[in-house]
């Protein structure tokens, strides 16, 4: 047993609004630079859609992620020999057209043009060039277009549904999404780290986030194909890759990321969890429906003692292991079963769970009302408006069943819930909900409130970091970094010659 | 003495220069180094422009650097006529390869705007020498034939003189000017070498091929910690022992933390 920490990550489905506020917190504080202005290390699209960039999810475009090759996981795009031969052109590599190219707006004309028998306008000017453009497309340009003909059906998950299935997913009277706010997952098994023909990717020890050394990256942009959530991206300007730090900086100090920090629908959790790194390879060794349980298999259990024992002798500090027996992801993961992770057939073990939205589900009721009346238990959920299967495809591999166990389970606590409150059912509908899902009142209870009542506290419980003992490994004086670029990196970012 | 001057005092100048800059450039500002590719923004033409580019002009420096190491083989090997035409007409197809890439690399910079937006002074220095260079070399590839003998027994022995510090210009005197030209340039790529995008070659990937895939970084010495941390009483030990005996029922009831 190689007991190892991750930071991990929940988000809530069901109470995302779409809102935006956790891409433009990310955005300004790290995204807002010559080069990153198309990069949101944090987007929300909506779903059905083709997302950010478009169409990522179809590796048969990207080439992301890994496949099984005899037995044994390999990355998509290639053996080592012709990813170095690629790098003088990679032909798998996203375009700047595949997001957007980044504009603004020359205001200044709207003070400046000359007096005329037209009110001027400020023309969209590409940030790249300079010059005049159209806007083709930027970011969410899809958002709330559940039904439209050009995103929604050209969405790549569609693919797991019936022709009619998926008519009806355009029916006008009948249109359903969602929203899914993505960041980088900061998987077990990252492609990116594993692609980077320079080593200059690699995975934290202490806490599992990802990190590109940008001192080290060479601009052979491999990664940028490998990662199957298209969550590393290009700097045009620098030469360099970068992606989401998962706010180390924050982390560091205490502080949750600022999209989660900020997150209006509080739909976001952070916690430690434990795992076993011996048991990675056997995790990935398993057909596409069973990839689920296995990377939950590798999550440990932080109470029991020998666990404790292993995380104490790999250097895992107490106060963190506290910190993993309190984590609400360890709750949502691995004892409510009712996150799961994004696309795990892509096989990079992701560290981001989600809790299925149960709303664009239950939405398929009799004019227009949603049936929470419990005569036909879960009705509502089996005859979803968005089918099964397409959660399915998003959310476990394709694993029916996995998905529909978070939804009922939902749905059980809604009508336990609904019964203290409202009082319209009866105790017997509520109990054979919750037998049904293998859930006792308390834990429906104790899930009702990290989901509806949490304080901040609750939602991010961030292990402490021990930057002390780096410094000192660093030998460095502490304070010869003040008033600079920051840590490590003190010269101001600029492209080389 | 115009000839010391610049086959010896230059090439030995922009050696030293490009090897006191590229080492301080890649201590004080690594993030510098980089391909600085410009893929992202465009694909399709440099798809032709750089893969015809990099085989060719790496073929080409690889005939240059047997036919520095081993002249004399390289001399025995030309002795069979069909051997002989078959190593020039290779060394011919990689410069005109090198020579068609970089031409399209060129015009790709000149006429895609987004591929202007990210080219610096020095991307325009380097590509113009380089031009100049593979020019002269196709050249003299096609009219002075044979080359690959007749370098194993000019600029070879000059070459060798130079990296043994005995520096002789005797054995290029005679060469044409063409060549003259293209050694002099050779030395004038090197003196911009450390200031300009080229150093991406010095940090060419080759690690990767055996490397493991994954890639885990530790902040602190884990090795330390984890030879003495069994043997560290760990005060919270009871604490968390008697939180596992709790943990059984811990869904039973509400748990601590929603309250
Ligand atoms: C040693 C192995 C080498 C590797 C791995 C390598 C790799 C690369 C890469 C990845 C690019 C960026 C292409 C892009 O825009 O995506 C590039 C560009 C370039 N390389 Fe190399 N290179 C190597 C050797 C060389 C050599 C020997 C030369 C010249 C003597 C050279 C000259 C150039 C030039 C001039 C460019 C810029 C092309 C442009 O105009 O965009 N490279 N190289
Ligand atoms: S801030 Fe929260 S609620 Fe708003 S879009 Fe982002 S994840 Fe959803």
């Amino acid at each position: 047993m190689d007991v190892r920490l991750q930071i991990s990550m929940v988000f809530h489905l069901d109470k995302c609004i779409g809102c935006h506020t956790c891409s433009i917190a990310c955005k300004n504080v790290w995204t807002d630079r010559k080069g990153a202005e198309y990069m949101w290390w944090n987007n929300v699209e909506t779903k059905p859609g083709t997302g950010y960039p478009t169409a990522w999810e179809d590796q048969n475009k990207y080439m992301g992620g890994w496949e099984q090759k005899n037995g044994r996981p390999d990355l998509k795009i290639g053996g080592r020999v012709l990813r170095v031969l690629n790098v003088f052109h990679n032909p798998y590599m996203p375009r700047i057209d595949d997001y957007y190219e980044p504009w603004t707006y020359k205001y200044e004309d709207l003070f400046n043009a000359p007096e005329g028998a037209d009110q001027p306008t400020a023309r969209p000017v590409s940030m790249i060039t300079g010059k005049h453009i159209d806007i083709k497309a930027g970011p969410n340009w899809d958002d709330d277009l559940g039904g439209s003909p050009v995103y929604a059906a050209n969405d790549p998950n569609l693919e797991s549904l019936t022709a009619q299935q998926r008519e009806e997913l355009f029916d006008i009277e009948r249109l359903v999404f969602f929203y899914l706010p993505r960041i980088c997952n900061h998987c077990l098994n990252a492609a990116c780290v594993a692609a980077c023909p320079s080593g200059a990717i690699y995975k934290r020890g202490e806490d599992g986030i990802v990190l590109i050394n940008q001192e080290k990256c060479r601009g052979w942009r491999m990664c940028v194909t490998a990662c199957p959530y298209k969550k590393t991206f290009y700097n045009w300007s620098t030469g360099k890759s970068e992606k989401c730090i998962l706010c180390f900086p924050r982390l560091e100090t205490g502080q949750a990321p600022a999209c989660f920090h900020s997150c209006v629908g509080r739909i976001r959790y952070l916690g430690a969890l434990l795992y076993d790194a011996d048991q990675m390879l056997d995790a990935l060794n398993v057909s596409n429906d069973k990839l689920v349980e296995a990377q939950r298999e590798m999550i440990l259990d932080p109470f029991d003692e020998k666990v404790q024992e292993g995380a104490l002798r790999n250097g895992i500090d107490e106060k963190a292991i506290e910190a993993a027996q309190r984590s609400p992801v360890y709750r949502y993961v691995k004892e409510w079963n009712l996150a799961l992770p994004l696309h795990t057939e892509f096989r990079t073990l992701p560290m981001l769970f989600y809790v299925p939205p149960l709303l664009p589900v239950m939405a398929k009721s009799e004019e227009g009302l949603y049936d929470s009346s419990g005569k036909e238990l879960f009705a509502p959920i089996d005859k979803a408006r968005l089918p099964m299967e397409y959660m399915a495809k998003l959310f476990a591999a394709g694993n029916v069943e996995m998905v529909r166990y978070a939804l009922r389970k939902q749905y059980a606590i809604r009508l336990f819930k609904r019964m203290e409150t409202v009082g319209d059912i009866d105790q017997a509908t509520v109990r054979r909900a919750l037998e049904q899902v293998g859930a006792s009142e308390q834990e429906a209870e104790a899930i009702y409130r990290l989901t509806s009542l949490p304080t901040m506290d609750e939602r991010y419980v961030i292990p402490p970091s021990h930057r002390e003992e780096a410094m000192q490994m660093l030998n460095d004086d502490m304070w010869s970094e003040k008033g600079e670029a920051g840590f490590g990196f003190r010269d101001a970012p600029v492209r080389g010659a | 003495m115009l000839d010391q001057l610049l086959f010896v005092i230059f090439p030995y100048a922009a050696a030293l220069l490009a090897i006191v800059v590229t080492t301080q450039r890649f201590i004080r500002d690594g993030f510098s180094y980089s391909s600085l590719s410009s893929q992202f923004l465009e694909s399709n033409e440099l798809f032709y422009g750089s893969v015809a580019w990099h085989i060719g002009i790496l073929g080409a420096i690889a005939g240059h650097i047997i036919g520095l190491l081993f002249p004399s083989t390289v001399l025995w090997f030309n002795g069979v006529p069909v051997r002989l035409y078959i190593l020039e007409g290779t060394g011919l197809m990689f410069g005109l390869l090198a020579l068609v890439g970089l031409v399209s690399l060129i015009v790709r910079r000149a006429t895609v705007a987004r591929i202007r937006a990210v080219t610096s002074v020095m991307d325009i220095v380097v590509l113009l020498l380089l031009l100049i260079q593979v020019g002269l070399g196709v050249y003299t590839a096609v009219f002075y034939r044979w080359g690959s003998s007749w370098y194993a027994i000019s600029a070879v022995p000059y070459l060798r003189s130079l990296i043994t510090f005995q520096p002789d210009v005797q054995m290029i005197a005679p060469l044409p000017v063409v060549v003259k030209l293209h050694i002099l340039n050779a030395w004038a790529i090197l003196t911009v070498f450390g200031f300009s995008r080229l150093v991406h070659m010095l940090v060419a990937p080759v690690h990767y091929l055996w490397r493991p895939y994954q890639l885990v970084v530790w902040n602190w010495n884990r090795k330390r910690i984890r030879k003495t941390a069994p043997h560290r009483p760990s005060p919270i030990a009871s604490e968390i022992v008697a939180q596992t005996a709790e943990h059984g029922q811990r869904t039973t009831e509400k748990p601590a933390f929603t309250r």
